[in-house]
């Protein structure tokens, strides 16, 4: 039977809501799931973990060393743990897992399994490659399961768990070649994106950060998540972590309108499974078309504002 | 300080892929190729720190078939110095080419491993990271912004939070995010200066490393497509279609 190690991402003390999307992969490759918590204090964390159905059991790593969560220092830890009969260790597909995963890998000797999207057995998995444009099943190798989890797959779990907390400790020498220096994060009341059911994006075509507002409006009039393609952020309309696509984020709303984003392969990878996907553009010929459920050709200027008063 | 940066030949990004019928993976052959452009990135960085001062030798690497020194080239017309190929004609996955960059990173003596974040091909972003954990060092993924001073650099890296600042100590590993640089244009007299740059070959045999077993793909296909939609006149008519499914 399978024993999986799913590694907890969080920050300011709350359990990111990734987690709960990757125990949907615990539970597809059925087995005994132990959740790790790795902090300087993981107590609420773990608590919420412990709520979470599938959870047989938390584990709680508490040092002051994981205060600000580095790849550098947490895998070592993570690499102790593993070696406790796991065999597979899952990591959400967020900047988090990406970053830690392939290290805990190469420390046990595993080539890691990236980005997870749907489970045919303990070691075989659909996988994207080139920008989403071809599904791998790949069948991983003896030896522990190294995997990230792509979040745009799976439903997360039901509350319902109860899971007992046990702290436990780790001897794993920690480096201090990387140290944290600091996080400007971007504060917004909208949605995350990563979670939204509804996601409105703006394009080049938008053409400032002021114009980016007319987004907002219709975003903030039917509760959505904003994001945008990459051309967006490159000329700094928006942050880059609002970026949708291949290097951005990989969503699958119920809804997402594209406004003034022509559709290129790289930003076509990261909403592919949207489940109804509205173009609004001036170019009938953008490939975002070829996609789009609803299209409008038209000016988002004008459609835009129209859209917004009339919802 | 040497600096080693690593490139990989795939399918340009342009080039809207075929996966074969047959379900063995997608069509190469014949196929418009590149250097991977997260690889470009890292290239133009390392020549702007060389071109700082920070840097004094760009040893660029690869791992592939013969058609692989094309890159190289692209490489030293970037700027490199000189390169190495590690030459293997088949599939190599991230965790056997972090071995291989690792062994040539300690060989070198370089202080800077500096890499793309992920290939475009096997979307894996995992190699830097892997070479990283190999050799015990730091790693700053999916960087945006590079300082190096003395033996250390600040890094500023893209996380879904916003913006994360490390400071690692040399030697480390870098991968680039797109946003790090903007590479410049390959001029012709740079290409025909890069013809006459040394490329050394030498094998995992030679480096001492020892394939590590790897996923096996027992199927490609290509993903669902999505039926096209319909195109409507008027946004009253966009409204009652959202409306009519329940989505606003």
């Amino acid at each position: 039977m399978s024993k999986i190690l799913v590694i907890a991402e969080h920050a300011e003390g709350k359990l990111n809501a990734s987690v709960s999307k990757t125990l949907a992969v615990a539970e597809k490759i059925g087995g005994e799931t132990h959740v790790a918590v790795l902090a300087a204090d993981g107590a609420a964390v773990a608590a919420e973990a412990a709520k979470l159905a599938g959870v047989a059991k938390v584990l709680v790593v508490n040092n002051a060393a994981n205060a600000q969560p580095t790849s550098a220092v947490l895998a070592p830890q993570i690499v102790e743990l593993a070696k406790q009969g796991y065999t597979h260790v899952l990591f959400p597909g967020t900047t988090f897992g990406k970053d830690l995963a392939p290290r805990v890998a190469a420390k046990l000797d595993v080539q890691q399994v990236s980005d997870i999207m749907a489970v045919h057995g303990a070691s075989s998995f659909d996988r994207p490659t080139y920008a989403g444009n071809a599904i791998t099943t790949v069948e991983a190798p003896a030896g522990t399961v190294v995997a990230t989890v792509r979040l745009a797959s799976f439903n997360a779990v039901a509350q319902t768990g109860s899971a007992a907390v046990e702290t436990v400790s780790v001897s794993a020498a920690l480096p201090t070649h990387t140290r944290f220096v600091k996080l400007e994060a971007q504060k917004s009341e909208r949605p995350d994106l990563q979670s939204a059911a509804k996601v409105v994006s703006g394009g080049r075509a938008l053409g400032s950060s002021e114009n980016f507002k007319v987004v907002y409006a219709l975003a903030d009039k039917i509760g959505a998540g904003v994001g945008a393609s990459r051309a967006a952020v490159d000329s700094g309309y928006v942050p880059n972590d609002m970026q949708v696509g291949q290097t951005g984020k990989i969503i699958a709303p119920e809804l997402y309108i594209a406004v003034g984003i022509s559709g290129a392969i790289q930003h076509l990878a990261g909403i592919k499974d949207a489940r109804t996907i509205v173009a609004i553009n001036k170019d009938p010929e953008a490939p975002i078309f070829e996609v789009a459920d609803f299209g409008l050709v038209g000016d988002l200027f004008q459609v835009l504002p129209e859209m917004t008063a009339k919802l | 300080m040497k600096a080693l940066v690593s490139v990989k030949r795939v399918v340009d990004y342009n080039v809207r892929i075929q996966v074969k019928s047959d379900g063995t993976g997608v069509v190469t052959d014949g196929v418009k190729h590149s250097m991977n452009p997260f690889d470009e990135i890292a290239m133009e960085e390392a020549v702007r720190l060389k071109e700082k001062g920070k840097v004094t030798e760009i040893v660029a690497v690869t791992i592939g078939g013969d058609k692989n020194e094309e890159t190289l080239r692209t490489a030293l017309a970037f700027g490199a110095d000189r390169a190495i190929h590690i030459k293997e004609a088949g599939e190599v996955q991230p965790l056997t080419a972090a071995k291989a960059f690792a062994a040539v990173l300690k060989k070198e003596g370089a202080q800077l491993f500096i890499a793309g974040k992920q290939a475009i091909d096997d979307d894996a972003n995992q190699t830097g990271q892997m070479v990283a954990a190999l050799l015990d060092i730091a790693q700053a993924t999916f960087a945006s912004k590079v300082e190096v001073e003395g033996n250390k650099a600040i890094v500023t890296r893209e996380v879904d939070a916003g913006l994360e600042t490390l400071e690692v100590d040399l030697p480390a590993v870098i991968t680039a995010d797109l946003r790090l640089n903007e590479p410049r244009y390959l001029k012709l007299p740079d290409i025909m200066k890069a013809k006459k740059k040394p490329v050394e070959t030498v094998s995992f045999a030679d480096l001492g490393v020892t394939p590590a077993a790897g996923l096996k793909t027992t199927k490609t296909v290509p993903p669902p497509s999505r039926s096209k939609g319909i195109v409507v006149k008027t946004v009253d008519e966009l409204v009652s279609a959202l409306k009519a499914k329940g989505l606003v």
